[in-house]
């Protein structure tokens, strides 16, 4: 377990506080402006989901290092409804809010791996790792 | 916290540079005052320099996008300025196309493609 921060989303100025604990981070640990901007953008994205589908939940930060690779992994979790059908969300174009969300196949798309854990009734945990190439 | 972003006139454009990170009220409010603004000066064109701005995200290039149509209802024409390489990738990447939508490398460039549109 590595260094991490986090940010509580309970409004839509956390969403912006979050980013910014993102980018902050992704500078320190040395990212470059092109994957800082992914990783800030994945964080907004995921933060936003929080407050638009469960209301509440939390962006954690963490720097990880594995065989010599430096990185950082968000993990955005929320005691929400779930996501019924994690497969159909994972598909290019779905969304439930009318267009607001780029949705998951793009925050997947923006980092280099990409996990949803959920349980209808009690939540999901979204884990996307960045690592420096 | 929530300060409004300056829309200035010039002739029959209105010019637009964010500087700072958009909060999601920030750009709502930013879509209402340039349509109130190009309603009060008549303005037939805009154009909205971005240089500034690290990252888009889904929310503001949606408040973006919308805007565009929005203005496009009223008669005038926005482009879009300074896109970062950073910003370019993130959101191709992200599935945000933003197509149709007029741009320019930098505000000079953005003027003069407005002047020639606006001609034509």
């Amino acid at each position: 377990m590595g260094y991490q921060s986090s940010v509580e989303i309970l409004t839509e100025w956390d969403i912006v506080a979050a980013r910014q604990l993102g980018r902050n981070e992704a500078k320190e640990v040395g990212f470059g402006t092109v994957d800082q901007a992914r990783i800030t953008t994945a964080i907004s994205e995921l933060a936003r989901n929080i407050y638009l589908y469960a209301g509440k939940g939390k962006i954690e930060i963490e720097r990880i290092t594995e065989g010599g690779l430096f990185g950082i992994i968000i993990i955005a979790s929320d005691e929400g409804p779930g996501i019924p059908d994690v497969r159909k969300v994972m598909e290019d174009g779905f969304s439930t809010s009318g267009g607001l969300g780029a949705g998951m196949p793009g925050v997947k798309r923006l980092m280099d791996d990409f996990k949803v854990e959920t349980v209808l009734g009690e939540g999901t945990v979204i884990k996307a790792t960045k690592w420096i190439r | 916290m929530n300060l409004r972003i300056p829309i200035l006139k010039l002739k029959d454009v209105l010019i637009v540079s964010i500087q700072w990170e958009l909060d999601d009220q920030t750009a709502l409010q930013f879509q209402e005052d340039l349509l109130t603004k190009m309603h009060e000066t008549s303005a037939r064109g805009v154009v909205i320099d971005l240089t500034p701005i690290d990252f888009i995200d889904s929310f503001i290039a949606k408040v973006l996008g919308d805007v565009i149509a929005m203005s496009g209802l009223m008669g005038a024409k926005v482009v879009i300025t300074g896109i970062q390489p950073a910003v370019a990738i993130t959101l191709i990447e992200l599935g945000i196309r933003l197509e149709d939508v007029m741009t320019a490398l930098d505000l000079e460039n953005g003027l003069e493609k407005l002047q020639q549109e606006l001609e034509a």
